[in-house]
């Protein structure tokens, strides 16, 4: 492994640790202390001392947090305050459910963007790429869940009828057992990303087919199609992946509306939950989460960027 | 940047208008007004600029057109549009077209100091980060890291569960969220210019390094200044709408647009319009907003902000 990539990753692992002392200190903000804050004003002096006693809030709170981080890194994330279960027993499954989501959306949105940005550049100027420039602009702008609810009433109440408003599953069912609610969801995804990918892979790709070697191969004789996508579209790309990576990171926030718009069984819908209820443990664990997703896609999209481009890979040797 | 937008731009001749003045200090008094009146040409900020008049015209002047009080209880709940309630009635049986025109004003000042919080702050970073070229300009930029690590949504919710749903912290939280996302890029852009004659002339003569910072430095990014507040003024829409849509911004019975969507998303299969009125109309501005954004991108060439939220 090389200099320039370990330094990324220690980077990535430094952050996370100044994250996780923000994260924390978000409970030592509570008016009061955690456990007057989750029983109320009117609880009796006997609960309010048991649960300071489960919280561990007589330690210090250097050690609350080294109880604390510790949990976190041994993957046990303490007990949700507002159904006295384990928050890990509690997220397992909802974790599964909205990395689905994630993983469906970015599997649809990645290469129709990549594809919708190439297919834009190389009708650069004329009305179609005018039109798909202003939808991706009006789409860009648009907050996810006003995406959101527009699908639901056009294709769940209002319009069509093709599928449910309210992604519902039996106890125990995983989300993709039942795809059928995963779609909007995923569907809200996909529109709020790919305005953003498929922007600049049409900006990178409108500079690459000016550039000389494009005209060379043309020269040489080559057909179209090799010229795009043997010569083209490889050079094109890695601007187009590291906005990918980012917009995947910006998708550990944005589920977290787009749930809750179809009260889709995720982390997301639960964070919602646990904010309203002050469970703090649980509002930490999934913010650790999130953010740990968004330290790992930018870490991906440095090392792709030093992948993907022949003077950093030499350098990172 | 793209080609198309050089195109443009260069169509309409403005290069000479906007390119800084190279080696003097500003030569053009207010270059941000020359990069407006630029984008103010092209036809797609016009219509931006006509949707953002519209919304506002709504939320300030709605209250006072408002034929019931928003917390009056005029029909039978979730009742279709009658001539009494052109809209019909909320959940809670109140007038939806009184509750929409009232509750326009909040998103509005919310998402306005938010974006002024955030710009405000980001610029002076940016800047003195770009301007210190030391260990200032790293533990600026670490700092900003560990902020940038949270989805903005996320930090938001975080500092809500611990504090409350109160409306300066959602203000305060939003704009915190933009500030390193702002500081990035003014950094970037004021790093060419620290470089350059002027600033090295002006440190000569011993200019005060805050003299320096904001009157030589600040007025040579004003491009993408304004390029940022339209783009945080968009997010800041968003945010704070989203914020109130979960429950936790404005609390009943205000009148809230994110909050209307709060109050009716249950019952939209029978009554769409106490949702459809505020979506719209939080889409609308969103749209408006950045198409003003896009429009001054396309006049102050060498910007392309449409890839990194």
């Amino acid at each position: 492994m090389s200099k320039l990539v370990w330094r990324r990753l220690a980077l990535g692992v430094l952050t996370l640790w100044l994250i996780s002392l923000v994260v924390f200190a978000a409970v030592l903000a509570l008016p009061g202390d955690a456990a007057t804050a989750i029983l109320g004003r009117e609880a009796t002096p006997d609960r309010v001392a048991a649960l300071r006693d489960q919280l561990h809030l007589n330690d210090s709170v250097v050690t609350q947090y080294l109880k604390w981080v510790g949990g976190v890194v041994s993957g046990s994330f303490g007990t949700s305050a507002a159904t006295q279960q384990p928050v890990s027993e509690l997220l397992s499954e909802r974790v599964g459910n909205s990395a689905f989501l994630v993983l469906i959306a970015s599997l649809v949105a990645i290469p129709l963007s990549i594809a919708l940005g190439v297919w834009m550049a190389m009708r650069r100027d004329r009305a179609v790429d005018h039109v798909s420039s202003t939808v991706t602009l009006v789409l860009a702008a648009l907050p996810e869940f006003v995406i959101g609810i527009g699908l639901v009433l056009l294709f769940a109440t209002s319009v069509f009828h093709w599928f449910p408003a309210v992604s519902l599953l039996a106890p125990g069912q995983k989300a993709w057992e039942a795809p059928k609610v995963a779609v909007l969801p995923a569907a809200t995804l996909v529109l709020a990303v790919t305005p953003y990918i498929s922007r600049i892979m049409r900006g990178s790709m409108v500079e690459v087919l000016e550039s000389e070697y494009v005209t060379m191969a043309r020269l040489k004789g080559l057909s179209e199609r090799t010229v795009i996508w043997r010569h083209a579209v490889p050079n094109a790309i890695v601007p187009a992946i590291q906005v990918a990576a980012l917009q995947l990171a910006w998708m550990a926030g944005g589920v977290v509306v787009v749930e809750f718009v179809f009260s889709y069984p995720g982390i997301g819908a639960a964070l919602v939950d646990a904010v309203g209820n002050r469970d703090m443990p649980v509002v930490q664990t999934v913010t650790m989460l999130a953010a740990g997703v968004y330290v790992a896609m930018n870490l991906v999209a440095d090392l792709a960027t030093i992948l993907v481009t022949p003077k950093l890979r030499t350098a990172a040797r | 940047m793209s080609d198309q937008t050089v195109d443009t731009a260069v169509n309409l001749g403005l290069e000479a208008a906007v390119e800084p003045v190279p080696g003097g200090a500003v030569l053009q008094r207010r270059p941000w007004l020359g990069i407006l009146r630029n984008a103010l040409r092209l036809g797609r900020t016009k219509i931006g600029v006509a949707i953002v008049a519209l919304i506002i015209v709504i939320a300030v002047f709605g209250p006072l057109a408002a034929p019931h009080s928003p917390t009056e209880f005029v029909a039978v709940p979730n009742s279709g549009p009658s001539g009494d309630a052109i809209f019909g009635a909320d959940a809670l049986g109140r007038d939806v077209f009184s509750r929409f025109l009232h509750g326009g004003l909040s998103v509005l000042w919310m998402a306005a100091a938010a974006t002024l919080i955030g710009v405000g702050v980001g610029v002076g970073v940016g800047l003195v980060a770009a301007y210190s070229r030391n260990w200032l300009d790293d533990v600026l930029m670490r700092t900003s890291d560990v902020v940038l690590a949270f989805p903005q949504i996320i930090l938001a919710l975080l500092a809500v569960s611990a504090i409350g749903p109160k409306l300066w912290l959602i203000v305060l939280v939003v704009g915190v969220s933009h500030m390193p996302r702002v500081a990035r890029v003014m950094r970037g852009a004021a790093q060419e210019v620290v470089e350059r004659d002027f600033v090295k002339a002006a440190e000569a003569v011993g200019e005060k390094r805050s003299r320096i910072v904001f009157g030589e430095l600040l007025p040579n990014v004003t491009s993408p200044l304004l390029v940022e507040l339209g783009l945080r003024m968009t997010y800041s829409i968003g945010l704070v709408a989203a914020v109130s849509f979960l429950g936790f911004g404005l609390q009943p019975p205000a009148a809230d647009w994110g909050l209307m969507i709060y109050e009716n998303r249950l019952s939209i299969t029978v009554q769409t319009w106490s949702v459809l009125l505020p979506v719209l109309a939080i889409g609308l501005l969103t749209v408006g907003t950045n198409l003003i954004t896009d429009g001054i991108a396309r006049a102050a060439i060498g910007i392309d902000r449409t890839s990194a939220r």
